[in-house]
């Protein structure tokens, strides 16, 4: 067995550990102050490349895969989760459209998203719920040339900094009556809804997109007609799931680095913290949690690539990584004492982030539901 | 930024990296108290700072007048990692000269090793190097190779550009900034200041996995194993120590009159003033 990264995938690591060091991290306090996605960023992310990772290169990616995709976002993440879960939503936009879309759809769509023109963004969640897909009430009505659609799409990551957003709708009743469709923000009867406050991920813009007898041309259907069951649920698993789990991993990582680095520095008693038992509990119990983290999400990726079924393990990945995110974060925080919950401190930021991380693509619940199915069949 | 040159054939640059631990983890480097010989085993190596300088400015000069780049590096086997990466920066091939003969190398073996090489590769207008290596420090290796392949060189250069058949540097001396220039072929070290080197993109990452590094071993550069490695080397290590620097502090007393008399009297005797 080889547990070494492919070398092309450990320099996109180092390249993207550099970018987000260089680049994101002097955004952050601003993303805190005013939780507004840098506008900026995305031409930047587009000219390195990573927003076009699973973009085959005759669109204008790289086609470099799911694991440097993985590597990725585990690295913008370390330095901001909010960028980092931008992006991966980002990426299943352009999945839906890589695995889905008809040649002239990935014509006209991938290579400005692969630039950086705008973020992708793939809308299935409504305030009806997200995990229950037939629940939608979003419809979709066939007209002779194309679809009325009318819905509210809600929880949307990169909802008003995608001009061309793929979204899900009813076009009949049960599993073969969903459809997926892509919609040019400027087509009459679509708008931006209202910009949605998190406790964490500060930064990511989350909204709304509504369609009011919004009318959507035939040729913007992605697959076939009743296709949208099929879409999402791949997309959201194989590609959301293990893109929360690669957000999750950055966070881990940086709260072990954190965690760490108070311990070292900060004494009591005349000495440093590391060295009293109880911290160092804790941080085995952190390095362990992001070592078999890494490992899940490594794994999953590379089972993506290789073209094989993924889906149960992205969602192990997905369930145990944001778990452990969230509890490594918890401990992390309070390895810093009375500090851990100043703003001053990253630690408090990082365990905000996780916290969202939990229920976005599906909350560890429906993890487990999924994973002990599977364990049982 | 290089300018635009009119000339009728494409540059062909040389660029020479050196492997060097990864400067973030220092703190990781251990020296062997029997070999005298660093650890290397706990540090990743990457790219040597400057040398990102020099392929940054072969990539400007490619962008704007066309022409193709060679990495070249002197160095063990998992160098290939480093000339991947400046394949990934936009360099168009890579050799990797690694033979055991070559190890334990001073600048000299290493510079005959690069000259070998470059000789090899065919027909060259421009060598470029970083000014100095993060890890050795020394500066030799850019003007011993540029002596062993009878070509000039301009070292420290802050600022390049192309013009005609040849190049103007400012070269950063201790004293003043002094501006050259040189007919092709010419081999140039660069200092920090020259450029920010860019990061490999990803479909660069992507280009260059699909490119094969040449490996040259001695007998492949046609190079007696006695002019390389450890025995071609002049340079004789005797020792490796952490110099210690004491530092001493007094307080003097007395009026403006008598400290002035007593401060000068203190720097006579230290020889600081005659």
């Amino acid at each position: 067995m080889d547990f070494d990264l492919p070398k092309e995938v450990a320099l996109v690591k180092r390249t993207v550990r550099d970018f987000a060091e260089k680049r994101i991290a002097p955004l952050v306090p601003e993303m805190e102050a005013t939780q507004k996605f840098p506008v900026s960023l995305i031409k930047e992310m587009g000219e390195l490349g990573i927003l076009g990772l699973i973009t085959p290169p005759e669109y204008g990616g790289s086609g470099l895969g799911y694991l440097a995709r993985m590597v990725a976002v585990e690295e913008v993440s370390r330095i901001s989760a909010a960028v980092g879960v931008s992006l991966q939503v980002h990426h299943m936009g352009v999945a839906t459209l890589v695995d889905f879309a008809s040649e002239e759809q990935k014509q006209k769509y991938l290579p400005p998203l692969s630039r950086g023109e705008y973020l992708g963004t793939c809308a299935i969640t409504e305030p009806t719920g997200g995990s229950d897909l037939l629940g939608m009430c979003s419809s979709a009505v066939s007209r002779c040339d194309g679809y009325l659609i009318n819905g509210r799409k809600c929880f949307i990551t990169n909802s008003h900094l995608c001009k061309a957003p793929i979204f899900v709708a009813k076009t009949g009743e049960g599993p073969k009556g969903i459809s997926a469709f892509v919609v040019d923000a400027d087509t009459e009867g679509f708008a931006y809804g209202r910009e949605e406050h998190k406790m964490g991920l500060w930064g990511a813009n989350t909204g709304e997109l509504i369609f009011n007898n919004c009318r959507v041309p035939k040729e913007n259907l992605i697959g076939d007609e009743g296709d949208g069951m099929k879409v999402a649920l791949k997309i959201i698993s194989e590609v959301g799931r293990a893109g929360m789990a690669a957000t999750a991993l950055g966070i881990l990582q940086a709260s072990f680095e954190e965690a760490v680095k108070f311990a070292k520095e900060r004494t009591l008693y005349g000495k440093p913290i590391s060295n009293l038992q109880a911290i160092q509990w804790n941080i085995a119990d952190i390095s362990a949690q992001l070592d078999s983290s890494r490992m899940l999400c490594y794994r999953a990726a590379w089972l993506k690539d290789a073209g094989r079924d993924c889906s149960i393990e992205t969602t192990m990945a997905k369930t145990y990584v944001t778990e452990s995110a969230l509890q490594c974060s918890k401990k992390a925080l309070e390895i810093h004492g009375g500090c851990g919950t100043m703003m001053e401190y990253n630690i408090q930021r990082f365990f905000r982030d996780a916290m969202v991380c939990i229920s976005a693509g599906g909350t560890s619940e429906i993890g487990k539901l999924v994973i002990s199915r599977a364990a049982l069949s | 930024m290089a300018q635009k040159k009119s000339k009728l054939h494409e540059l062909e640059i040389i660029v020479c990296i050196k492997p060097v631990p990864d400067p973030r983890k220092w703190d990781k480097l251990k020296l062997d108290p029997e070999t005298m010989l660093l650890n290397r085993s706990q540090v990743p190596p990457v790219i040597n700072a400057l040398d990102l300088n020099a392929i940054e400015q072969a990539m400007q000069i490619k962008e704007t007048n066309g022409g193709k780049v060679t990495v070249v590096t002197m160095a063990p086997p998992d160098a290939a990692d480093q000339l991947q990466e400046a394949l990934a920066l936009g360099c168009d091939q890579a050799y990797l000269l690694s033979d055991i003969a070559f190890a334990g190398a001073d600048t000299l073996a290493t510079a005959r090793c690069l000259a070998a090489a470059i000789k090899k590769i065919g027909r060259i207008d421009l060598v470029f190097c970083g000014a100095y290596s993060l890890d050795g420090s020394t500066s030799q290796v850019g003007p011993q190779v540029a002596e062993l392949l009878e070509i000039p060189d301009l070292t420290h250069v802050v600022k390049l550009q192309i013009e005609g058949e040849g190049v103007k540097a400012e070269c950063k001396t201790e004293s003043a900034d002094v501006i050259f220039e040189s007919q092709f072929p010419a081999l140039i070290t660069f200092d920090r200041e020259v450029n920010q080197p860019r990061l490999p993109g990803m479909v660069g990452i992507r280009r260059a996995k699909d490119i094969s590094v040449v490996k040259w071993n001695a007998a492949d550069l046609g190079i007696n194993t006695d002019q390389v490695g450890l025995k071609g080397s002049p340079t004789q290590m005797l020792n490796v120590f952490t110099p210690t620097i004491g530092r001493k502090g007094e307080i003097l007393q007395g009026s403006a009159l008598e400290l002035t008399s007593q401060l000068l009297s203190k720097l006579r005797t230290e020889k600081l003033l005659q």
